[in-house]
C-alpha cells in the first residue's frame, strides 16, 4: 500500500503563531459584518490575541531547542525573547495608534489586522530555520507593512511614504532572495543546519557573492546604511503611530532574522562576512548620528536616531560571539523602550486635530508639562547612552563583546559617535528645559500613558534590577551556541 | 535594614529628600520655602549619616571598610560599595560642602525652585557614588551620570551663555569618559571581573597597561581638567550658578584626580611610570599658563577658575611623583582646594547677588562697606596663594617636596606658579576690596547678613584650623598611600628585574 506518508507535522511550536493566524481570520469577519463601527472591537480583540499570543510564547518550554516543518521551524531561547519583545512592540503599536486615528478619523479595523499579520510574518522571521521560511516571514511582514505605511489614504506623503516603501522593499526583497538562491545554489541547501554542514567541506566565492545580496536585503529590512534611504521619507510621511511601529516591531524581527542568518547559517565563515558586518555598522552609526544633527522633524530625527541604533546593535553581531547575541538582545529589549517612549511623548503634541512634529514645538515642554519633559529627556539622555539609564547598559553589553571580540577599532569608532549622537539629543533637553514655553498642548491619551508609563520604568529603573533581562538574554544567546 | 549598610544609606538619602521634594505642591511660595528646607535638612542628615560612617571608620589600616556588595549585573559584576583612605575624605568633603551649597542657593535661586533641588541632591548621590564605588563599572555608571543633573543646573540656572557653557561642559566630558568605559571592558575580559579590590591585585600585560592608561587619562584628564582640555572648564564655572561652580570646583574636579589614585596609578604602575614625563610636563605648562591666563581675566569667576586649573596642576604633579610626600600632598591639596575654591566661589557668590555682575572692574574698595567679607575674602585668598598658616600651604607644599625627589626641574618650574597665584590672587583682591570706594552703585552694599556668615565662617575656621593642623587629613591617607606605594614599588620592581634579565636571556 502506498498510504500517503503525508505526516501531519507537529504544531505545538508554532502555537502563538497559530493563535495569532486564527485570531486573526476571526477578526476579519468580524470586521468585515460590522463594518467601519468594529475598530474598536477588533483593536481590542488585537491586543487580547497579542497577549494571548505572549503568553504562549512565555509557556514554551526553556532551553530546548524544537524544530517542526521538517525542521524549517525552530523554537529556541533566541526565538522566545525575540518573539515576546515583537509582541511588546506590536502591542504597544496598537495602543499609541488608538487615540491618534479616533481623533484623524481613520480609525478603521484593518490597523490592528495589518499589524497582526505583519506580526505573524515577524515571528516566522524570528523561527526561521531556512531560508524559505525566512523569505516567506519577511515577505508577509513587509506586505502588510506596506499597507500601514499608506493607512492615512487622503494624505500625500502617506501614500507616497507606503508606495516609496513598496518600491524600494520590493527591490531589496528581490536581492534577498537572488543572495538565497546563490546560497543555495553553491551549498545545495536551504536550511541553515544543511548550509553549515555544506561550508564545512567548501566554501567558494558564489556562497560569498550569496550572502552579500543576502546582507543588503537584510540591512534594508534594519535600515542599516546604506540601504536605508527610505528609511526617513517613510518614516516622516507615515501616520506617527505607523512610524512608531516600523521602529519598534519590525526591528526586533529583522534583528533576530540578521541573527538567525548570520550567526545560524553561516558559523563557519564569520571572517567573510564580518567585513561587511562591520562596515554596515559603521556607516550606520557615523551617518546615524552625523544626519541628524541638521534636523528639524521629531520623525526624521527618530528615523536618523534609529539608524544609528541599529548600527550599534550590529556591532553585537559583528563580534559574532555569544557576549555578541547576548548584547543584540539587550540592546534591542532596551531599544524598543525607548523609542515606544519617545513616541509617545511625539504623539501627545497636539492640539484639537493639529499634530506637531518638529523640535522646536518642545520649547519650554517642562514648564507646560513637567512629567512629559521629563520622560523624553531621559529618554534622550538613555538613547544618547548616559547611566545610569538603560541605554548605556544596551551599549555597555554590545561595546564588551566587541572588545572581547577584539573589534577595538570598530568599538572606538562606536563610542565616539555615540558622543555626536549626543549633541543631538541633548539639543532636545535643551529645547523642553532651556527654552521658554509655548501654549499647552491637550493632555495624553490612556493608551500612550501606558506606553510611556511602562516605558520610562524599564529606561529609568533598569539599572536597579537588570539581572532577569540580562539573564534571559544570555540564555537567548546560549541556545545559539 | 534590607541588608543595605551605612553606604548605601548615603547614596539613598539624598534620592529620598529628592523625592520628597518633587512630592511637594501648593501655592507657589510654599512649595518654595519647603523646597529650601527640605533640601538642607536632607543636605545635613546625610552629612551627619557620613559622619557616623566616619565614625565607624578605622583609619589605621589601608582595607576597604564598610563594604557592602549586592547582586546586580553579574556574578563579576557587583553592586559593591567601601571606603578606604583615599576616599572617605573626599566623601566627607561632599557631604561638607552640599549644605553650603543649598544655602547660597536660598534666595539666588528664584525660578523652578523645587526642580533646582532635586537636580542638586541627585548629584550629591551621584558624587558620592564615584567615591564610593568598589566596581569600576558602578564607578562608571555615577562618574558619568552625574553629567546630566549638572548639565541642567548650568543650562537652566546658568548666565547668559549658559547653553553653551552646558553643552560644551556635557559633550567635552562625555568623549572623555566613553573611551574610560572601553579601557574597562577590556579590564573586564582581561581580569574576569570589575571588582576594584581583585583588579588592584591584578597585574595588566605592559603594553596592555599602555593603551588602558590613555583611555583612562582621557577621562580623568578632562575631567581633572589637565591642559589643554581645561577649556570646557571656565566656561561652565562663569555659566553656572554659585552652587554649581561651589560642586564643580569643589568636587567634580577632584573625581579626576580620585580616578588616578584609585585606578591608574595603583592597577597600571608601569604605564603611570612610563608615562609620569607627560603627566609632569602638562602639569607644569598648566601650573604657570593657566596662571598667566588668570592674570588677564576681567571677569571673577573665570580668574577663579583659572586658579583651579593651576592648582588641579600640582594635583596631578604630586600624584605622579609616585613618593609618599606628593601623593599625600596632592590628596591634601585635593581636599584644602575642595573648600577653598567653594569658598571662594560662595564669596564671588554673595557680591553677585548684589550687584549682578561679576567684572573685576565693576567693583572696588568693598573693605569700607563690607569689613566681615574682606576678612572672609582675605583669608581664602591667602590660602588659594598657599599662604603659610593656611591649608592651601600644605599641599602645595608637600607635592612640591614630592616633586624635587622625584624631578627638581619640575619642582623648579612649578615654583612659578605659586609666585603667579600670589600675583592674580593679590591683584584680584586688591582691586575688588581695597582702594576707594567711588563706584555710585557700590555706596549702599551691605555686608554679610546672617545667613552668609553662618555660610562662610565655617569655611574660614576649617582653612586656617588645616593650615595649622594638617595631620588628621594627612593620618586618614597615610595607610592607603603606604599600601599604594608598596603596590607600585613591587610591581615595578619586578617589571626592572624583567628588564634587566632580557638581554642576559639572550
Amino acid at each position: 500500500m502506498n498510504a500517503a506518508q503525508i505526516v501531519m507535522p507537529a504544531l505545538g511550536p508554532a502555537m502563538p503563531e497559530l493563535i495569532l493566524t486564527v485570531g486573526v481570520l476571526v477578526l476579519i469577519l468580524y470586521g468585515a459584518f460590522k463594518g467601519e463601527r468594529s475598530a474598536e472591537g477588533v483593536s481590542v480583540g488585537a491586543l487580547m490575541l497579542l497577549i494571548l499570543a505572549l503568553f504562549a510564547v512565555v509557556s514554551q518550554p526553556m532551553g530546548t531547542k524544537v524544530t517542526t516543518l521538517n525542521g524549517a521551524f525552530i523554537v529556541d531561547g533566541f526565538a522566545r525573547v525575540m518573539k515576546s519583545l515583537t509582541l511588546l512592540g506590536s502591542a504597544a503599536a496598537i495602543l499609541l495608534a488608538k487615540d491618534h486615528f479616533e481623533r484623524e478619523r481613520i480609525a478603521r479595523f484593518e490597523y490592528p489586522i495589518l499589524i497582526l499579520l505583519s506580526t505573524i510574518g515577524m515571528l516566522i522571521m524570528a523561527s526561521a530555520n531556512d531560508l524559505i521560511a525566512l523569505y516567506m516571514g519577511l515577505e508577509l511582514q513587509s506586505l502588510a507593512a506596506y499597507v500601514i505605511a499608506s493607512f492615512h489614504r487622503d494624505d500625500l506623503r502617506s501614500t507616497e511614504a507606503g508606495l516609496k516603501y513598496f518600491v524600494l522593499g520590493a527591490l531589496s526583497s528581490g536581492m534577498l532572495l537572488y543572495g538565497a538562491s546563490l546560497i543555495y545554489g553553491f551549498t545545495g541547501s536551504v536550511s541553515f543546519p544543511g548550509i553549515v554542514t555544506a561550508l564545512r567541506e567548501s566554501s567558494g566565492l558564489g556562497v560569498v557573492l550569496g550572502i552579500v545580496f543576502l546582507a543588503a536585503g537584510v540591512s534594508f529590512k534594519l535600515a542599516a546604511v546604506p540601504f536605508h534611504m527610505w528609511t526617513p521619507d517613510v518614516y516622516e510621511g507615515a501616520p506617527t503611530p505607523v512610524t512608531a511601529f516600523f521602529a519598534s516591531a519590525p526591528k526586533m524581527a529583522a534583528m533576530a532574522m540578521a541573527v538567525r542568518v548570520f550567526i545560524g547559517a553561516f558559523p563557519g565563515v564569520t571572517d567573510e562576512w564580518r567585513q561587511i558586518i562591520v562596515f554596515i555598522a559603521i556607516a550606520s552609526m557615523v551617518l546615524g548620528s552625523f544626519a541628524a544633527i541638521g534636523q528639524r522633524s521629531l520623525k526624521r530625527l527618530m528615523a536618523y536616531s534609529s539608524i544609528g541604533n541599529v548600527g550599534y546593535a550590529l556591532i553585537g553581531l559583528a563580534a559574532g560571539t555569544q557576549e555578541g547575541v547576548r548584547g543584540i538582545v539587550i540592546y534591542m529589549a532596551i531599544y524598543l523602550a525607548m523609542t515606544l517612549g519617545a513616541f509617545a511623548v511625539i504623539l501627545s503634541l497636539r492640539r484639537g486635530r493639529r499634530m506637531f512634529e518638529t523640535i522646536d514645538d518642545l520649547a519650554g515642554l517642562s514648564r507646560t508639562h513637567p512629567w512629559l519633559a521629563f520622560c523624553l529627556a531621559m529618554m534622550m539622555f538613555s538613547l544618547a547612552g548616559i547611566p545610569p539609564l538603560a541605554g548605556f547598559f544596551a551599549k555597555f553589553y554590545v561595546f564588551a563583546a566587541a572588545i572581547q571580540a577584539g573589534l577595538n577599532a570598530l568599538a572606538v569608532i562606536g563610542v565616539v559617535t555615540s558622543v555626536v549622537g549626543a549633541f543631538y539629543y541633548l539639543r532636545l533637553v535643551k529645547v523642553m528645559y532651556f527654552d521658554e514655553p509655548q501654549e499647552a498642548y491637550e493632555p495624553m491619551g490612556p493608551g500612550l500613558r501606558i506606553v510611556l508609563g511602562l516605558s520610562s520604568v524599564v529606561v529609568i529603573l533598569f539599572w536597579l534590577l537588570p539581572a532577569p533581562l540580562v539573564g534571559a538574554a544570555g540564555a537567548a544567546a546560549r541556545s545559539l551556541f | 535594614m534590607l541588608g543595605l549598610g551605612i553606604i548605601s544609606g548615603l547614596l539613598i538619602l539624598p534620592l529620598v529628600g529628592a523625592a520628597f521634594i518633587l512630592t511637594l505642591s501648593g501655592d507657589e511660595g510654599a512649595v518654595r520655602r519647603n523646597a529650601r528646607w527640605a533640601a538642607l535638612a536632607t543636605t545635613l542628615a546625610t552629612f551627619l549619616l557620613s559622619l557616623v560612617a566616619w565614625s565607624r571608620y578605622d583609619s589605621s589600616t589601608a582595607a576597604f571598610q564598610l563594604v557592602e556588595s549586592h547582586a546586580w549585573l553579574t556574578d563579576t559584576i557587583r553592586f559593591k560599595l567601601g571606603v578606604d583612605g583615599f576616599s572617605m575624605p573626599l566623601v566627607l568633603l561632599t557631604t561638607f560642602l552640599m549644605p553650603f551649597c543649598i544655602g547660597a542657593s536660598w534666595i539666588s535661586i528664584e525660578t523652578r525652585v523645587k526642580e533646582y533641588f532635586v537636580a542638586f541632591l541627585v548629584l550629591e548621590t551621584t558624587m558620592i557614588g564615584v567615591f564610593t564605588s568598589l566596581d569600576l563599572v558602578l564607578f562608571y555608571l555615577f562618574f558619568e551620570a552625574g553629567l546630566i543633573p549638572m548639565f541642567l543646573i548650568i543650562g537652566i540656572w546658568g548666565g547668559k551663555r549658559r547653553i553653551y557653557a552646558s553643552f560644551k561642559f556635557f559633550l567635552y566630558t562625555l568623549l572623555g569618559s566613553v573611551l574610560m568605559l572601553l579601557a574597562i571592558m577590556a579590564m573586564y575580559w582581561q581580569a574576569g571581573t570589575t571588582d576594584i579590590p581583585t583588579l588592584l591585585q591584578t597585574r595588566f600585560p605592559t603594553h596592555m597597561q599602555t593603551w588602558l592608561w590613555l583611555a583612562f587619562f582621557a577621562s580623568f584628564a578632562v575631567k581633572m581638567p589637565m591642559w589643554p582640555v581645561h577649556t570646557w572648564l571656565p566656561d561652565a564655572h562663569v555659566e553656572a550658578p554659585t552652587a554649581g561652580s561651589v560642586i564643580l570646583a569643589g568636587i567634580l574636579l577632584k573625581m579626576g584626580g580620585y580616578g588616578f589614585i584609585r585606578v591608574s596609578l595603583p592597577m597600571l604602575p608601569d604605564a603611570s611610570h612610563a608615562f609620569a614625563p607627560l603627566v609632569y610636563a602638562l602639569s607644569v605648562v598648566a601650573i604657570i599658563y593657566t596662571s598667566l591666563v588668570a592674570l588677564v581675566q576681567t571677569d571673577i569667576k573665570k580668574l577663579i577658575a583659572y586658579s583651579s586649573v593651576a592648582h588641579m596642576g600640582f594635583v596631578t604633579l604630586g600624584l605622579f611623583t609616585m613618593t609618599e610626600q606628593g601623593i599625600q600632598g596632592a590628596l591634601f591639596l585635593m581636599i584644602s582646594h575642595g573648600i577653598v575654591s567653594g569658598a571662594l566661589f560662595l564669596c564671588v557668590g554673595v557680591i553677585y547677588d548684589r550687584m549682578h555682575t561679576r567684572e573685576i572692574a565693576a567693583y572696588g574698595g568693598l573693605v569700607h562697606r563690607m569689613p566681615l567679607y574682606a576678612v572672609a575674602m582675605m583669608v581664602f585668598t591667602m590660602a588659594n596663594v598657599g599662604l603659610p598658616g593656611t591649608s592651601g600651604f600644605v599641599g602645595e607644599f608637600l607635592a612640591m617636596l614630592g616633586a624635587f625627589r622625584a624631578n627638581p626641574m619640575v619642582s623648579f618650574f612649578s615654583v612659578f606658579g605659586i609666585i603667579l597665584s600670589a600675583a592674580y590672587a593679590l591683584w584680584l583682591f586688591a582691586r575688588v576690596i581695597y582702594g576707594k570706594l567711588d563706584k555710585p552703585n557700590l555706596q549702599a552694599i551691605a555686608d554679610l547678613d546672617r545667613r552668609e556668615m553662618v555660610i562662610l565662617a565655617p569655611l574660614v575656621v576649617l582653612t586656617l584650623y588645616y593650615g595649622f593642623h594638617p595631620g588628621p587629613v594627612l593620618d586618614v591617607f597615610a595607610p592607603s598611600t603606604e599600601a599604594l606605594m608598596q603596590g607600585m614599588r613591587a610591581a615595578l620592581s619586578t617589571t626592572q628585574t624583567a628588564a634587566a634579565a632580557l638581554p642576559v636571556a639572550h
